[in-house]
C-alpha cells in the first residue's frame, strides 16, 4: 500500500489494517488542514513530494517503529490539492497495551515531519501564495517570484 | 603512464517547491570537477540564474537517501536539493 495518497485519507481503513485480536490499544493521529497560518487566512493548499524518496522514508519510519515497539502501524500522507478540514496525514498504531501504541504513533508523526520530503504551498484569502517553511520565523518562505506575481 | 580517465562528474540534480521556482526548473544536469561532493553540486546550482535564492547549505539527498553536505557523488547520481520539509 503506497504511503502517499492522491485521494482522501480514510483513517478507518488504516485502523482496519493494524487491528488484530491480540492488540488491545490503537492510537491514531489525524493531521488536518487548518484555516490559518501566521495570522493569515488559508483557503486551500497543495502538497507536493519527492515521491520515491518520500515512500522510502515512510517505509523506513514504519519499520523503525515496529522494530522499537511491538506494534502494527499504518501511515498515509496526502499529496495534491486539499481544502480546509481535509486530512493531510493519518497514522494508526496498534499494540497489546496503550503505552506502546501512543509512543509509536507520536514517534511516527514526529519523524514524518523531520524526514519525509513533502512540501506545502498555501493559498491565502488575500490571493497570495507561499511555500511553507517551518524553519522560518514566520513559518512562510520568502516570497518567490510566482507568488509575488499571483498576489499582485 | 596512467591517465586519469574521469576528470568530471555529471549528476542529475532535482529541485523542488520554492527551489524549483527560484531556478525555473525541476531538473538540472550538473557537471562538476572530480572528486565531487553534494556541496560542490550545490555550489554549482547556486551560481546559476536564480540560484542565489538557495541557501548555502540546503537539506540534500543522494539516490533517495538524506545525505551529508560532504558526501561524495559519482557519475549518474541523483542529487536532490530539498527545501525545508513541510509534511505532516
Amino acid at each position: 500500500m503506497p504511503h502517499l495518497q492522491g485521494q482522501p485519507l480514510d483513517l478507518g481503513r488504516l485502523v482496519a489494517q493494524v487491528t488484530s485480536p491480540q492488540r488491545g490499544g490503537i492510537a491514531c493521529f489525524l493531521g488536518v488542514v487548518r484555516n490559518h497560518h501566521g495570522g493569515r487566512q488559508v483557503d486551500r493548499l497543495e502538497y507536493s513530494a519527492y515521491a520515491p524518496m518520500a515512500e522510502g522514508e515512510c517505509a523506513r519510519i514504519a519499520a523503525e517503529a515496529t522494530a522499537r515497539w511491538d506494534v502494527a502501524v499504518a501511515l498515509e500522507h496526502r499529496v495534491g490539492a486539499l481544502a480546509v478540514g481535509d486530512a493531510a496525514v493519518a497514522i494508526a498504531a496498534a499494540a497489546s497495551h496503550r503505552d506502546a501504541a501512543f509512543e509509536a504513533c507520536r514517534f511516527i508523526i514526529e519523524e514524518v515531519k523531520r524526514r519525509v520530503p513533502i512540501w506545502k504551498r498555501e493559498y491565502y484569502a488575500d490571493g497570495s501564495v507561499a511555500w511553507v517553511d517551518p524553519t522560518a520565523p514566520a513559518g512562510i518562505q520568502a516570497a518567490m517570484p510566482d507568488a509575488a506575481a499571483r498576489s499582485g | 603512464m596512467p591517465v586519469s580517465a574521469v576528470t568530471t562528474v555529471t549528476v542529475r540534480a532535482l529541485l523542488f517547491a520554492g527551489y524549483a521556482d527560484a531556478l525555473g526548473r525541476e531538473v538540472v544536469t550538473v557537471t562538476v570537477p572530480a572528486p565531487a561532493t553534494v556541496g560542490s553540486v550545490v555550489a554549482h546550482l547556486r551560481a546559476l540564474p536564480g540560484g542565489d535564492r538557495l541557501p548555502p547549505r540546503p537539506l540534500c539527498a543522494v539516490n533517495l537517501a538524506h545525505a551529508r553536505f560532504d558526501l561524495g557523488v559519482t557519475e549518474g547520481d541523483e542529487v536532490a536539493i530539498l527545501p525545508p520539509l513541510a509534511g505532516g
